[in-house]
């Protein structure tokens, strides 16, 4: 029997019978043959003896079985690593960040408890997926729209405690939410915001109650245990229409992405957009920065200059940068924004445009079929064809200011990174920068998994520099791997590490025995805090 | 040391080289469609954006949609369902119970012939 830290047989044996008539023995999981379903898919640590697994799972189905669970957990001091529908994959999955801790997996909570297609927003349990909620509106023929991630069996809630991402003009899932019911590490249950209140009438629709506003220090955190949420949707659109702008030279990104700024900040253009590169991801600019696709995407010492890229973009007809950008709203305001967006833009000597397909809302099923389903709020799971035959893969993201200036930086500091590295630009996913969240930019860095150990401690190594190397640049991760949790929390260092000991100190006071999810985004209880390297 | 998914493919085709027939039930498969509905298609079925069709046609599995094939077993289905399979990961029981995964080898498995 695998043991959590710290617990002996006997004490362990007991909890997990108690966790038995608390939530129904046939839901406590402890067998190798179970538990092993909670390791981490994606793991970096495949075929090592670092990989941390859980002693056992235990998973209730409702918020009052969550509390006795957490009220045993407290009294042996055994740690819960809490999961919702633990398919964030990429950043974990459902495996623990410290070895031998109990997985409280809430899948089973898998409830809608209300769609209000008047007030426009969701309340939802932690193991709803993005598609059950999808099919639940679906089913039910209602005018609203949920905001997905790329992956589609998420939790809505899982993700948005991480503060994941979409493309809609709700994408930013975290700032989407209103209102939470969180079990605290006493067993104690709160609600925030109006939830407070008993009887309110608004608690999905006035975020901030009265008094501290809370919810923050539930997401990347372990405070708490969170159990319902309410989300805003958006109301369905009568039309969509999306429009892409090319720019021909290299100092064209700075007016382009200046004037996203604008369009995005004015709520004229809405959702995700990434900046692309037809002349960077071109097979002749490979070829003259290495000979393979995307290698000339980062700057690397002794690769093609500007000029040179230039000329092959003159030569080719490919533009150096461009941006695909959307429009939500009547089909006369959305062709008159882009219309306006094509004004701004023309101040770009050079610039040329192409209109997207014009689409009216709701979408008949053949548009579904062939729509770029993100852009709709439609769940799927096509963003793992890009992953090739991987093993699996793990993200390297940090966000940088949402300028030009920004992106070239971006560009020199990785393209240096990977080279002092010694790792070929072109063995790395490198995605441009897109704008998941307002007013700043996102680069993501895909890295493969192997089942091989020395790849594997080789990408450890190779992202801990990047991650390195961000930081020295002002720049930090929005969210990272169980792996790198502490990687990343060690350079939000400011004034010597003073946000984590604020961290720290809450969560001695709320979780003494520190039983929630230790480790979670570098937040450790007293008594597994180690002094950091 | 963590088994390999090598050796679980192995073994997988082991137990695909002796696919056996069983009668099907019918309530069985009518159960197993609505689970490969909830949790295989997104992944596995048929159109556009389907990324373990998309993968098995790479390898030149033919028919690459799981629904349509007469050569998969049921525990050869339960193997990868359980231990993953490249970027397919594993699925737990909170998920998938047993019983559901009973049900989806009974559905992937209707149109088998005897042997």
């Amino acid at each position: 029997m695998r043991l959590p830290p710290g617990i002996n047989s006997k004490d362990f044996s007991d909890a997990l019978k108690q966790f038995g008539e608390a939530v129904g023995k046939e839901w406590v999981f402890s067998s190798e043959e179970d538990t092993d379903l909670y390791r981490d898919s994606y793991s970096p640590f495949w075929h090592e003896d670092i990989e941390p697994i859980p002693s056992a799972a235990v998973a209730p189905n409702s918020t009052e079985e969550v509390q006795k669970v957490v009220r045993i957990a407290n009294t042996y001091k055994i740690p819960l690593w809490t999961i919702s529908t633990g398919k964030n994959l990429g950043y974990g999955g459902a495996a623990p960040l410290l070895n031998g801790s109990v997985v409280l997996d809430l899948k089973r909570m898998d409830r809608v408890l209300e769609v209000n297609e008047k007030n426009h927003y969701a309340l939802v349990e932690p193991g709803v997926s993005y598609f059950d909620l999808y099919r639940y509106i679906q089913d039910r023929g209602l005018k609203v729209w949920i905001d997905v991630p790329d992956p589609g069996w998420g939790s809505l809630m899982g993700n948005a405690l991480d503060r994941g991402g979409g493309y809609t003009p709700m994408r930013d899932h975290f700032d989407s939410h209103c209102g939470m019911e969180v079990v605290l590490a006493n067993g104690e249950v709160v609600r925030t915001g109006m939830g407070a209140l008993p009887g309110s009438k608004t608690w999905q629709q006035y975020r901030y109650g009265f008094g501290p506003y809370l919810d923050g220090i539930f997401s990347q955190g372990n405070f708490g245990v969170v159990t319902k949420m309410g989300f805003w949707l958006l109301p369905e659109p009568e039309a969509f229409t999306s429009g892409n702008v090319l720019v021909p030279k290299h100092d064209d990104l700075i007016p382009l992405v200046e004037t996203l700024n604008y369009l995005m900040n004015s709520n004229i253009v809405q959702g995700t957009t990434t900046i692309g590169s037809p002349l960077l991801m071109s097979q002749a600019a490979a070829q003259t920065a290495g000979g393979a696709g995307g290698s000339a995407l980062l700057m690397t010492p002794g690769g093609p200059t500007i000029e040179q890229l230039e000329k092959i973009g003159a030569e080719k007809n490919l533009a150096y940068w461009n941006c695909e950008i959307y429009f939500y709203g009547p089909a006369k305001v959305v062709a008159a924004q882009w219309e306006y967006a094509k004004q701004k833009y023309s101040a770009i000597p050079g610039v040329k445009f192409v209109d997207g397909k014009p689409y009216r809302l709701p979408l008949d099923s053949k548009d579904i079929e062939a729509a770029p389903k993100r852009q709709f709020g439609i769940p799927s799971l096509s963003i793992f064809g890009m992953m090739g035959r991987s093993e699996g893969h793990m993200w390297f993201s940090p966000i940088i200011p949402m300028t030009g200036e920004a992106v070239f930086e971006a560009q020199r500091v990785f393209g240096q990174a990977y080279h002092d590295m010694g790792v070929p630009t072109v063995s790395q996913l490198f995605v441009f920068p897109s704008s998941f969240f307002p007013r700043s930019f996102v680069i993501l860095c895909g890295f493969p998994i192997y089942h091989d150990v020395e790849k594997n401690r080789r990408n450890r190594e190779i992202f801990r520099g990047l991650v390195k190397a961000a930081a020295e640049h002002g720049w930090g991760e929005y969210r990272t791997h169980t792996a790198f949790m502490d990687t990343v929390a060690n350079v939000y260092s400011f004034n010597n590490h003073a946000l984590r000991r604020f961290h720290e100190t809450v969560k001695d006071a709320v979780d003494p025995n520190g039983i929630l999810s230790p480790g979670r985004c570098g937040v450790w209880p007293k008594n597994l805090r180690k002094e950091p390297a | 040391m963590r088994k390999t998914r090598v050796v679980l493919l192995l073994g997988a085709s082991l137990i695909f080289a002796a696919a056996t027939f069983a009668a099907p039930d019918e309530s069985q498969i009518e159960r197993g469609h609505k689970v490969y509905d909830k949790w295989c298609f997104p992944c596995h079925g048929t159109g556009v954006g389907k990324p373990g069709t998309d993968s098995l046609r790479q390898r030149g599995q033919n028919p690459a949609v799981l629904e349509e094939r007469t050569d998969l077993t049921a525990p050869m289905i339960k193997i990868f369902v359980r231990h993953g399979v490249l970027f397919m990961p594993t699925f737990r029981k909170t998920e998938i119970s047993d019983a559901d995964l009973d049900a989806i080898a009974a559905y992937l498995t209707r149109n088998n012939k005897p042997n």
